[in-house]
C-alpha cells in the first residue's frame, strides 16, 4: 500500500449528509472482478445522465454538467469534503476503490460509517474527522474560492489552508499503518508463531473443528 | 457482580483471541470462512500477487449466490445470460479450483445463499467464529457463534492469516419477555426492535437476544432475528446455546459425529451469559406488544404494526427526522396518516438470507394453499434459500401448492433482495418483501420495498394489499 504522509490538493465540496456506498458506487459495478478501474463509476448516478454498466465505455455516456465533479476545477480534486455519516450502507469496499481510483487521497467529514472508515485505511485513503463547524467553514471557503487547496499532514495531524489550520484526531495504530504504508497481512504474518500455536492448542481443545475432509460427499 | 461473570460475547471473544496489542486491537482466530462471487475475486487476486496461499483451506466453503439467475439452472453456467455475471461466477470456479477450496457450484444441489447453506451443512458450529464478505454474517450468531461481516481486504486477510484484526465490541442485551401472539414471527420481533432502537442503535455493539420469546423460537427463527442485528447497526447478533441448537445440529454433514459429538456438546454447555454478567446497554420488550410489522419508509427503522398508519412528518420533534420522513414518503408514494392496510402491492418477494428456509416456505404454503394471488399483483416470487430447501419443499409438495396459488417457484439465490440479477422492481412498484433492506433502489431503481414476514408477504399476495394476519380471516 502507498504510504501517506502529507498531501496537498484541490477540494471537492459535497455538501450532503449520509452519502451511502450505493451512491458512491452503484451495485451494477460490483460485477467487476478487478481491484482497480472503479474511478470512472464514482458517484455514477449523479455524474451521468444515462445508465451504465461495467461494459459501457465512459466516452459513450452523457455526463451531467450540473454535477460539480464534472466541472473545473473540481474534476482534478483529490480531497473530498462532506457532512456526517459518510459511507453508510452496504459494506462494499468497491466504494473506497472508486474514490481512490478517481484520485481522491483524503475524505474530510463530520463522521463516517464504521465499515467504510476501516476500509479506507486498507486502501491508502485517509478519512479525516472534523467538527461540524469546521466542515461548514470549509464548505463556505470552497464556495467563495473554488480553487481551494488544502494541505493534509498526517504526521502532525493537521489540515491547513495558506492561512488557517485545524488539527484532527486519529487512532495511533491506524495512523502508523498509513504513514508506513504497511500491508496488514504482512504485519499479521509477523505473528505467525502465535497464530500457529493458538491453532495447535485449539486443535487439542476442539478437535471436531478440524476433522476436515468430512461432509464433502 | 464478580469479574468472572461474562457475557456470551465475552466468552466467544476470549475463546478465539490470539493476541491483543497495546492499542487494544486483537487478532481473532477464524474457524469458518464463507465465500461468494461478489466480494472474493479481488481477495484471491491479492493472494496471487503476493504469492500467498490460504492458511487453512479446509475452513472455507464457497458458493455463488448474489448475482445468480433464479431460472434455467439445468443449463448450468450457460443459463447465466448476463455475461458479466457469468464471468464473476467463472472467476469463483477458477479460484476455488486453483486454491483447492470446496465450492457448491451453480450446478450443485447444495448451492444457495451463503447464510442459509453454512448452517444447513452444520458448517456453523457453537463457540466458533464465522466470517463472510457480506454484512448479514450476523445470522450465524443464532448458534452461539460469532458471525462477522467483513470487507474484501479482510477476506484476503483471513485467507492469508486465518485471523481478523478487530477491536472488541460493547455488549448489548435485547430481552424480549413473554409469548408472541399468533401470526407474529421472528421477523416481526427483529423489525419491532429496530423500530425501537433505530438503525444506529446497536453501533459498536454485539447484541445478545434473550428472553422467553427468543428462547421459544426455532433455530430458523433465531437465524432470522440475528440476521437483522446488522440492520440495527450492530456488528453481530447472538443467542445462547441450548437444546434447540443441539437438536438442529445433530446429524448435519459437517457437524461432529459419534464420540466427537459428545465431546462437542459437553464443550458447548457454557455458551451462555453468566448470571450477573455486565452489559453496556440493555433493552427490554414485551412480546405481547408486538404485532405483525410492515416498513413504510426507506430504512428498516421506518416501521409500524400492520394495524397502524403511515406517520406524518409532524409526528417527529427532531427536524432531521421530520425531513427524513417527508423524503421517505415522497419516494414511497405514500400519504401521511394512510392506513398500512391500504397500501396496494405490485410484486411479492419471498426469499433472502433473512427468510427463505424450509419453515418459511411451509408457512407460505399453508397460507396460500387453496387461494389465489390477487389479480392486481403482477408477480409473486418464492425463491428458496438453497437447493436443499428447494428439494425438501418439493418433497413435501409445497411447491405445487405455491404454484397453484399463482406464485413462481424459483431456483436458489439472493435474487430480488439486492436485484443484481434479472429479478427486480420497476420504478414506482410496491413490493411486499421478506428481505432485510428497504433502501432506495435496493430492489431496482425507483422500487418501493415494504419489509415483512413470510406470512405477511403471502397474505398480502392473496389480498393485494397488507392485511393483519394476527386478526382477520384471509379472503379466498
Ligand atoms: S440474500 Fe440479500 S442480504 Fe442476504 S446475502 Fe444475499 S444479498 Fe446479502
Amino acid at each position: 500500500m502507498k504510504p501517506f504522509s502529507t498531501h496537498r490538493g484541490q477540494v471537492f465540496p459535497l455538501d450532503r449528509s449520509n452519502v451511502d456506498t450505493d451512491a458512491i458506487l452503484p451495485k451494477q459495478y460490483l460485477k467487476s472482478i478487478s481491484k482497480t478501474g472503479y474511478g470512472k463509476w464514482l458517484f455514477d448516478d449523479w455524474r451521468y445522465l444515462d445508465a451504465g454498466d461495467v461494459e459501457t465505455r465512459p466516452g459513450d455516456r452523457r455526463t451531467n454538467p450540473q454535477f460539480a465533479l464534472n466541472q473545473k476545477p473540481y474534476d482534478s480534486a483529490s480531497i473530498l469534503v462532506a457532512r456526517e455519516n459518510f459511507g453508510c450502507g452496504s459494506s462494499r469496499e468497491h466504494a473506497v476503490w472508486a474514490l481512490r481510483d478517481y484520485g481522491f487521497r483524503v475524505v474530510i467529514a463530520q463522521s463516517f460509517a464504521d465499515i467504510f472508515y476501516s476500509n479506507c485505511f486498507k486502501n491508502g485513503l485517509l478519512p479525516v474527522t472534523l467538527p461540524a463547524a469546521v466542515i461548514t467553514e470549509l464548505l463556505a471557503l470552497s464556495r467563495s474560492e473554488p480553487e481551494l487547496h488544502l494541505k493534509v499532514d498526517l504526521d502532525r495531524q493537521r489540515v491547513s489552508t495558506h492561512d488557517r489550520e485545524w488539527s484532527f484526531d486519529i487512532d495511533a495504530a491506524r495512523r502508523h499503518h498509513l504513514l508506513e504504508g504497511l500491508d496488514d497481512i504482512a504485519v499479521t504474518l509477523t505473528q505467525v508463531r502465535a497464530i500457529s500455536a493458538f491453532e495447535d492448542a485449539l486443535r487439542e481443545r476442539e478437535p471436531w473443528l478440524f476433522s476436515d475432509e468430512k461432509g464433502a460427499g | 457482580m464478580g469479574a468472572e461473570s461474562r457475557t456470551l460475547y465475552d466468552k466467544l471473544w476470549e475463546r478465539r483471541c490470539v493476541a491483543t496489542d497495546d492499542g487494544g486491537v486483537s487478532l481473532i482466530y477464524i474457524d469458518r470462512h464463507i465465500i461468494h462471487e461478489v466480494s472474493s475475486a479481488q481477495a484471491f487476486e491479492g493472494l496471487r500477487e503476493a504469492a500467498r496461499l490460504p492458511w487453512r483451506v479446509a475452513s472455507i466453503l464457497a458458493t455463488p449466490d448474489h448475482n445468480v439467475p433464479t431460472t434455467d439452472r439445468e443449463l448450468g453456467i450457460e443459463g447465466v445470460s448476463d455475461h458479466i455475471s457469468r464471468q464473476q461466477i467463472i472467476a469463483l470456479d477458477n479460484n476455488c479450483r486453483d486454491f483447492g477450496v470446496l465450492q457448491f457450484s451453480l450446478s450443485d444441489h447444495r448451492q444457495g445463499i451463503v447464510h442459509v447453506i453454512a448452517p444447513e451443512q452444520g458448517m456453523t458450529l457453537p463457540g466458533t467464529t464465522v466470517v463472510c464478505g457480506d454484512s448479514h454474517t450476523a445470522t450465524h450468531g443464532a448458534f452461539a457463534a460469532l458471525g462477522l461481516g467483513i470487507g474484501t481486504s479482510e477476506v484476503e486477510h483471513v485467507l492469508a492469516t486465518q485471523c481478523l484484526r478487530q477491536q472488541k465490541a460493547r455488549n448489548m442485551l435485547v430481552h424480549v419477555g413473554g409469548k408472541l401472539r399468533a401470526g407474529v414471527t421472528a421477523k416481526d420481533v427483529a423489525l419491532y426492535v429496530i423500530g425501537k432502537i433505530g438503525t444506529a442503535g446497536g453501533t459498536g455493539c454485539s447484541i445478545e437476544f434473550a428472553g422467553e420469546a427468543v428462547r421459544s423460537l426455532s433455530m430458523e427463527g433465531r437465524m432470522t432475528l440475528c440476521n437483522m442485528a446488522i440492520e440495527a447497526g450492530a456488528r453481530s447478533g447472538l443467542i445462547a446455546y441450548d437444546e434447540v441448537t443441539e437438536a438442529y445440529l445433530m446429524g448435519r454433514p459437517f457437524a461432529p459425529a459419534g464420540e466427537a459429538w459428545q465431546q462437542a456438546i459437553e464443550n458447548w454447555q457454557t455458551l451462555h451469559s453468566d448470571p450477573g454478567a455486565h452489559y453496556d446497554h440493555r433493552h427490554s420488550f414485551d412480546a405481547a406488544e408486538i404485532g405483525p410489522q410492515v416498513t413504510w419508509g426507506t430504512s428498516p427503522e421506518m416501521v409500524v404494526s400492520v394495524d397502524g398508519h403511515v406517520p406524518r412528518p409532524s409526528d417527529f420533534d427532531d427536524d432531521q427526522q421530520a425531513r427524513a420522513c417527508q423524503d421517505a414518503l415522497d419516494y414511497m408514494g405514500l400519504l401521511p396518516g394512510q392506513a398500512m392496510t391500504s397500501i396496494g402491492i405490485d410484486r411479492v418477494f419471498i426469499g433472502s438470507c433473512t427468510n427463505s428456509r424450509i419453515e418459511d416456505i411451509r408457512e407460505v404454503a399453508r397460507i396460500v394453499s387453496g387461494r389465489k394471488v390477487a389479480a392486481s399483483v403482477k408477480q409473486a416470487l418464492v425463491v428458496p434459500g438453497s437447493g436443499l430447501v428447494k428439494r425438501q419443499a418439493e418433497k413435501e409438495g409445497l411447491d405445487a401448492l405455491i404454484r397453484e396459488a399463482g406464485f413462481e417457484w424459483r431456483e436458489p439465490g439472493c435474487s430480488m433482495c439486492l436485484a443484481m440479477n434479472a429479478d427486480r422492481l420497476l420504478p414506482g412498484e410496491h413490493c411486499a418483501s421478506t428481505s432485510n433492506r428497504n433502501f432506495q433502489g435496493r430492489q431496482g431503481p425507483g422500487g418501493r420495498t415494504h419489509l415483512v414476514s413470510p406470512a405477511m408477504a403471502a397474505a398480502a399476495a392473496i389480498a393485494g394489499h397488507f392485511i393483519d394476519i394476527s386478526r382477520g380471516e384471509l379472503p379466498l
